[in-house]
């Protein structure tokens, strides 16, 4: 059922807007090209933007908008719900190549995304979607944070093995990064998943290379790269493309082909150490992102201090 | 009434009953609609019915969920392990014990048939999950009930909803307590009926039954012989199994298992040793005879016990499989049947003969139960399944007699117009239709659960089938069922 051995299962977690689906396609890109990889994205975002850089598209169609057209899940075809890469990621041109599904879901607000992605990865996998020759990597992009049982789908036992999370130095972005690290945690005695490493998808924030090496020795495991943060990205999007298709020799393509050789031969697994709350806290201060608040003025308003 | 004017009056039936409709709705349902003939050819299901579609919306619908087909059907009938219904107390209780899947043993000690199981959701499982709850719920059977072989978890809808790893805990406990604890993510809201639920029971049999690790159970003390068969898709519905499998055992072979009526854990982790797999109930497991002739290499035939004339022409079929002496053993048994079954149809086929009846039941009865009735003289002029596919409608062209309307997830309204138009003596169908066409003054049998009544299956259930259609057709209390100002003169 979950494929063969040597299939490795990935995905990338992290709040939602520090930018994982242009993270995790860029590097699923530079992984497939450099590294000659086979992949296979299943993304797990009602938003369905998992895929869109590969299939120079604005969004596929999605398993569940497909089933919704049909009646029922079990009337989906295949060949719908995959679409194959497009330029440097067919199957034509050298290096790897790319499938790519969404799951999709319901529009804000309403129905269930969380059954949503369920459903999605049930249905790949009752159609073979992982028995394919050659398939060397499924990647899982998912949303925001681990907020239901739905969202926890991707890491359970015979899904996702190695789990990346982007990150940034921003106290938000690290909060969810804990946070996802107890999800892995209840997941990993019984389902074997790990945290392969937090991926710094940089703002540029004070000591933020600093916060995101400490917060990953505090979890336990590597800041597995820093990617710094440069416009040829937005550039690239705007053309509905990754970097590594839409500028190869440029230095952020690079980054993406060393993330990605990171990640092909990474061997660093744990299972993580989340901290309390208050240890977050200490650690933004100890790196002064926060001033330091007397006891007696919390509570104040500023006219009062 | 010939059958050329039979047809014709089907015919115009449907286009009537379409008419009600919607354009939409009209268009769907006249694909589920159709007249099946015995040898027109062309057909490629029974009456070219489309099935194994999603029920139109707001009509009432006979089906059931798919947690219906793995709790009611495949998994429930097992007796010697308890399967929880995890979720709200709803779907437990009130599929409670209805489906009199008769079975040996004491209850609430060995086993636990009847018995309800629950996690009882509560508000604060859904939004916290109910994973810890479940767990409970298995230390609590432990101590309650320690002689218990197993557990099932049965998920009902909002567990699929809120994501419980049901798998997780299942692992986690089985490893606990040393026994075979199988998760089912049977939610009710997957799949178009029951039938998928049977699909997905199957599967979890494949998974933690035959891969599963089953060391706790003692299966060295049955030394397996070549005469060994399991009964499949029969869930001894008033005892319908043991009518069977004593015909079986008077053939000389020995029954292994029976899935599931009657069945213990034990008895289904011996089967892929058996010789031959028989299999009954084709649409609610056919999946796991499959898995077996794949993976194990054991054949399966399917077979039918309702009626003398199908049950000779089963018994002779299964006979074939083995050698001279079962064979011959065969015949000695229809023989010795012969003069029970002569006046059995001696009695009641003068009561009963050039009646008619209607039929829309569930898994295979909608095909097996023609050959009962027209062996008693009876004609069966419509039938319908609740939840069949394309390759049950094709084995019913095999198995009727006439013209035969036939309607596929047919509802209330439909059956309703239906036997208004055809005017049958008989309609024999779920407990949902019941009482509708018994208000109309109409006699009706329940085919699901057999009314309180059953065993049908085999030579002693035919005698009991005889006698309860002929109480129903002709009991004195039709002649009272008009009004008196209606009444003529």
């Amino acid at each position: 059922m979950a494929g063969a051995a040597s299939l490795r299962q990935i995905a990338f977690y992290g709040k939602g807007g520090i930018g994982k689906s242009t993270t995790s396609q860029n590097t699923l890109a530079a992984m497939s090209h450099y590294f000659g990889k086979n992949i296979m994205i299943v993304g797990c975002d009602p938003k369905a933007d998992s895929t869109r850089l590969i299939l120079h598209e604005k969004a596929q169609d999605t398993i569940l908008s497909l089933a919704a057209e049909m009646g029922t899940i079990e009337d989906v075809e295949m060949e719908q719900a995959r679409l194959w890469g497009k330029g440097l990621f067919d199957r034509e041109t050298p290096g790897g190549w790319i499938n790519c599904t969404e799951s999709g879901g319901p529009e804000p607000g309403v129905g269930c995304a969380g059954r949503g992605v369920i459903t999605a990865i049930n249905f790949l996998e009752e159609e073979g979607a992982y028995d394919e020759d050659g398939l060397d990597f499924v990647s899982y992009d998912v949303l925001g944070d681990v907020v239901c049982g739905g969202f926890a789908m991707p890491i359970r036992e015979g899904k996702a093995q190695e789990i990346y999370i982007v990150m940034s130095g921003e106290m938000m972005a690290m909060y969810a990064a804990n946070n996802i690290s107890k999800g892995i945690l209840k997941y990993a005695n019984t389902g074997g998943v790990r945290l392969a490493g937090l991926i710094c998808n940089a703002r540029m924030t004070d000591k933020e290379y600093d916060l995101a090496l400490e917060l990953a020795q505090r979890l336990g495991t590597q800041l597995i790269h820093f990617v710094p943060r440069n416009n040829i990205v937005q550039h690239a999007e705007l053309r509905r493309m990754t970097v590594v298709e839409y500028s190869p020799y440029s230095d952020q393509a690079r980054e993406y082909k060393e993330l990605a050789r990171k990640i092909v031969y990474n061997d660093m697994k744990i299972i993580p150490t989340p901290i309390s709350m208050d240890e977050l806290e200490d650690l933004l201060l100890a790196f002064g992102l926060e001033d330091e608040v007397d006891e007696s003025q919390v509570g104040k308003a500023a006219h009062e201090a | 009434m010939g059958p050329e004017t039979l047809e014709a009056k089907q015919k115009a039936a449907i286009e009537e009953i379409l008419k009600a409709y919607p354009e939409k709705a009209a268009k769907n349902r006249e694909k589920h609609l159709g007249v099946g003939s015995p040898n027109d050819e062309n057909q490629k299901t029974c009456g070219d019915v489309r099935s194994n579609k999603k029920t139109v919306p707001g009509v009432m619908s006979q089906r059931g969920c798919a947690y219906a087909g793995s709790k009611g059907v495949v998994w429930g009938p097992v007796k010697d392990m308890i399967h929880i219904s995890h979720g709200p107390i709803g779907c437990g209780q009130y599929s409670r014990a209805g489906r009199r899947n008769y079975y040996i043993g004491v209850t609430g000690v060995d086993t636990f048939v009847t018995m309800n199981f629950s996690s009882d959701f509560q508000e604060n499982n859904i939004v916290f999950g109910g994973d810890k709850k479940l767990g409970k719920c298995v230390d609590e059977i432990e101590v309650l009930f320690p002689l218990n072989n197993g557990i099932t978890f049965q998920s009902e809808c909002p567990i699929g909803l809120i994501g419980d790893d049901i798998n997780a805990v299942a692992k986690t406990k089985a490893k606990e307590i040393g026994k075979t604890i199988v998760p089912v993510n049977c939610e009710g809201f997957r799949g178009v009926s029951q039938s998928l639920g049977h699909h997905i029971a199957n599967d979890a049999v494949r998974d933690f039954i035959f891969d599963g690790d089953l060391s706790h159970i003692n299966t060295s003390d049955v030394t397996p012989t070549e005469y060994d068969v399991a009964i499949i898709g029969d869930y001894n519905i008033g005892g319908d199994t043991w009518s069977s499998r004593i015909l079986l055992e008077e053939m000389g072979l020995r029954v292994v298992a029976q899935w599931s009526g009657d069945a213990t854990l034990k008895e289904m982790a011996l089967t892929p040793k058996v010789k031959l797999n028989l299999l009954h109930c084709y649409r609610s497991m056919n999946y796991i005879s499959r898995h077996m002739e794949k993976e194990f290499g054991i054949p399966w035939i399917e077979y039918n016990f309702f009626g003398p004339s199908q049950t000779i022409k089963s018994l002779r079929k299964i006979a074939a499989f083995f050698d001279e002496s079962i064979q011959a053993k065969c015949e000695e048994v229809i023989a010795k049947y012969q003069p029970m079954i002569d006046a059995v149809i001696a009695k009641y086929k003068p009561r009963l003969d050039g009646k008619t009846v209607m039929l829309f039941v569930g898994g295979l009865r909608p095909r097996h139960v023609i050959g009962a009735y027209e062996d008693l003289g009876m004609e069966v002029i419509g039938t319908g399944y609740e939840f069949a596919h394309d390759d049950d409608y094709k084995r019913t062209k095999e198995e009727i007699f006439r013209s035969t309307v036939i309607y596929d997830d047919v509802n209330e309204y439909e059956l309703e117009a239906f036997v208004k138009k055809l005017q049958p003596d008989l309609v024999a169908s779920g407990i949902k239709e019941k009482y509708v066409f018994q208000k109309m003054g109409l006699p009706y049998r329940q085919m699901h659960s057999w009314d309180y009544s059953g065993p049908y299956h085999g030579y002693d259930g035919f005698a009991i089938f005889a006698q309860d259609m002929d109480l129903a057709i002709n009991s004195p209390v039709w002649a009272h069922s008009k009004a008196p100002w209606e009444k003529e003169g």
